[in-house]
């Protein structure tokens, strides 16, 4: 093939050797995003504060939003032709949805805490519950005991009645299937965006006007572990699907049958992503209101027994103290907000460290504990 | 094809090679497993089928009093003149939901389209991370945010709105212009909260569809001199059409059935009004919430009529939610069978 040799190229020039970079930022499009930021601020605030009778903060923004994106692609018309001005809009457009998403989770996020943080410094806020608190109490009197145990044990009691089901499920999907897997399958997408109120229902006609029990944490607890069931399923067929292929082929080659490959090599290889399906389905479930408020009743004293008498959870109790008409018990609901959100991001931080990793892949611990092993026989050996 | 036919060198009497047919049968364990296993998975079939059994039979007392009526009433007078129905309630929550995707499925699809397309590579997984994030958010969380701080600024743009765009008849406002409370609680606030919910599912199902986008196709679109506009136009797009229609669609059933969010923010209305921006709405689910506590006794016909009305909302999500998940489910059946 002496026509593919590279013989005439300047291979020895050491400038050709250089990766081309190929989004690079230029001083031009700098000056060109900032100038049109700019000029759009001075002309919005032209427009809108003096010749127009506009007014409003929110209005003004949006408004200078449109008019930034109207100068970007004018002054960009300048010096591009028209399909690379119309790539450079669309780029500056999705841009700011990506950071108003960044933007919108802190915002809450932090305005939560920051509104709660007056009221979690009294540490009684945590170990008290609202029994002896009244409507005037101050911040000092009340606080969410009773919300933080009834919250844990019927989201305890759901995990373990959702996960053991819906990873059976999952597993089904993924390892039997077949065409019957089919309407399983869409029936789970579409349960996940069940409305968590009917779920609530359904246990509220079944166990409360059926059956005839009484209201009660173990009731909200079944009706969350209906809206927790579809997401670990989901979320755990993805992961079982991403199990290669082979690991499975070499346990039935070696023998083993389909529930000892599933049991011994599926579900091991697959833990990480496991674990962060169903992390990821208790953060959802500690979040949902409706079911609980429906069925499990309204307590202020602490109550541990799931089983028997009212339960208070704690977006429930935030529920109630927003309802009420006075001003520290808003407060008092921002301090269970604060708690909630903590509980979810503890969950969340358990969830990305776990995760995020494919199948198999070790984590960082997994890789030292096998290099001490490793060293420790090496060791022995010499 | 010759390399298959037999040669004359060999002998005739050897019969033709046939496959041998194989015969796997699972061992009884296996049985077991696999019908334990299939049991769970129809267990979904067999909890959608109680909850409508369930809602089915609690409803039987208000459809038998109300008849056609329920569909046809604005109203909610549970006691003697019996006037109850979801002819306002129900479309108000749509009309909720509709402003929330008009709000949602532009910002989630762009949203998506940044972090599959243009996000560097080291942001990729903080922000899928922070999609989730948004999707664990607690909606009572959403509810106290949207009612505390969204509402005291989103006022000033409800008044400009109803001023300035008062000619489209939905922004049309016949309440006193000037005076902030008239915008407060609307259907409006409602809905802008209710897309913040909606945006993660359409988010995360978008960018999955996206990011599967052929790289062969994309190259092919460079090499013809496309810009990353015109190939995420021509490639990317199109690719994900299936998955972005299931994904606007399960967004949709969530809007539909949103519960404390929406109770917590709109002041509740039974009477039907398309003008978003005044104050009052509405939605099947926050009526349930608001009035479940008033009708303890089981057999009243209060609790049955809350449970006619979750009933309709239950069937229509159920709809919904099929539909988009049978859409997505197409557009990721290729992959389906890895």
């Amino acid at each position: 093939m002496t026509a593919l040799e590279p013989t005439t190229l300047p291979l020895d020039d050491p400038a050709s050797d250089r990766p081309l970079r190929l989004r690079r930022v230029t001083a031009e499009d700098a000056l060109t995003l900032g100038g049109s930021a700019i000029g759009a601020l001075a002309l919005d605030w032209v427009l809108y504060e003096r010749v127009l009778p506009f007014s409003g903060v929110l209005g003004f923004w949006f408004c200078w939003y449109l008019l930034f994106l109207a100068c970007y692609a004018a002054i960009g018309s300048l010096q591009w032709n028209r399909l690379a001005v119309r790539d450079r809009v669309v780029a500056v457009a999705l841009t700011t949805a990506g950071l108003l998403a960044v933007a919108l989770v802190i915002g809450q996020v932090g305005y939560t805490l920051v509104r709660g943080s007056t009221v979690v410094r009294h540490t009684s806020f945590f170990t008290h519950s609202m029994a002896d608190t009244g409507a005037l109490s101050p911040l000092s009197s009340g606080g969410i005991e009773h919300a933080l145990i009834g919250t844990l044990e019927q989201i305890t009691m759901a995990t373990v009645l959702a996960v053991p089901l819906g990873i059976a499920a999952a597993i089904y999907l993924a390892e039997v299937g077949g065409r019957a897997a089919r309407p399983v399958r869409t029936l789970v997408d579409a349960m996940t965006a069940l409305p968590d109120i009917i779920a609530g229902l359904f246990i509220l006609a079944f166990l409360v006007l059926t059956l005839g029990l009484p209201k009660s944490g173990f009731a909200a607890a079944l009706a969350l572990s209906v809206t927790m069931l579809p997401i670990v399923t989901r979320a755990s067929e993805a992961v079982l699907r991403l199990v290669p292929g082979t690991l499975r082929e070499a346990s039935y080659a070696l023998g083993g049958s389909q529930w000892r490959t599933v049991l011994t090599v599926v579900l091991p290889t697959a833990r990480s992503g496991l674990t962060t399906a169903v992390v990821l389905a208790v953060a959802r479930g500690i979040g949902e209101t409706a079911p609980p408020l429906l069925v499990a009743g309204y307590a202020v004293g602490v109550n541990t027994n799931a089983f028997k008498g009212w339960q208070t959870s704690l977006p429930v109790y935030i529920y109630y103290e927003i309802l009420s008409p006075e001003p520290n018990d808003h407060i008092r609901a921002f301090g269970g907000g604060f708690a909630l959100i903590i509980l979810v991001l503890i969950l969340f931080t358990i969830a990305r460290r776990l995760g995020g990793g494919a199948p198999g892949e070790l984590s960082r611990r997994q890789r030292r504990k096998i290099a001490r092993q490793a060293s420790a026989r090496g060791g022995r050996r010499a | 094809m010759p390399a298959n036919e037999p040669t004359a060198l060999m002998p005739p009497a050897v019969p033709e090679d046939r496959p041998r047919a194989i015969v796997s049968r699972p061992s009884t364990g296996d049985q077991i497993f696999r019908m334990i296993l299939r049991a769970s998975g129809w267990s979904v079939f067999v909890i959608v089928g109680l909850i409508l059994t369930f809602l089915i039979v609690r409803a039987a007392k208000a459809f038998h009093l109300m008849g056609f009526g329920f569909l046809t009433t604005q109203n909610w007078i549970i006691y003697s003149p019996h006037h109850f129905g979801i002819a306002a309630i129900l479309p108000l929550g749509i009309l909720i939901a509709a402003i929330a995707m008009l709000i949602a499925v532009p910002t989630g699809i762009s949203i998506a389209l940044y972090i599959s397309e243009y996000s560097p590579l080291a942001l990729r997984k903080p922000l899928i991370a922070v999609i989730d994030l948004m999707a664990a958010i607690p909606s009572i969380i959403f509810g106290i945010w949207g009612l505390f701080f969204l509402e005291p600024r989103i006022l000033g743009f409800d008044s400009w709105v109803g001023r300035h765009l008062g000619w489209i008849p939905v922004f049309n406002f016949r309440l006193n212009t000037s005076v902030p409370s008239n915008y407060a609680t609307s259907t409006f606030i409602a809905g802008v909260v209710v897309s913040l919910m909606v945006i993660p599912i359409i988010t995360s199902l978008s960018r999955q569809v996206f990011s599967q986008a052929p790289q062969g196709e994309r190259e092919g679109a460079y090499a013809l001199g496309a810009t990353r506009w015109g190939m995420i136009r021509t490639v990317v797009l199109p690719f994900g059409r299936g998955g972005v229609i299931g994904a606007c669609m399960l967004g949709m059933g969530r809007a539909l059935g949103e519960t404390i969010a929406v109770t917590l923010i709109v002041s509740a209305t039974f009477k039907f009004n398309y003008h978003v921006l005044e104050t009052g709405g509405n939605s099947i689910a926050s009526t349930i919430a608001n009035e479940f506590n008033s009708f303890p006794d089981a057999g009243s016909i209060g609790l049955s009529a809350l449970m006619a009305a979750g009933l309709v909302l239950f069937g229509l999500t159920l709809i919904v939610n099929t539909l988009g998940a049978i859409v997505i489910g197409r557009s990721r059946s290729g992959q389906a069978t890895g």
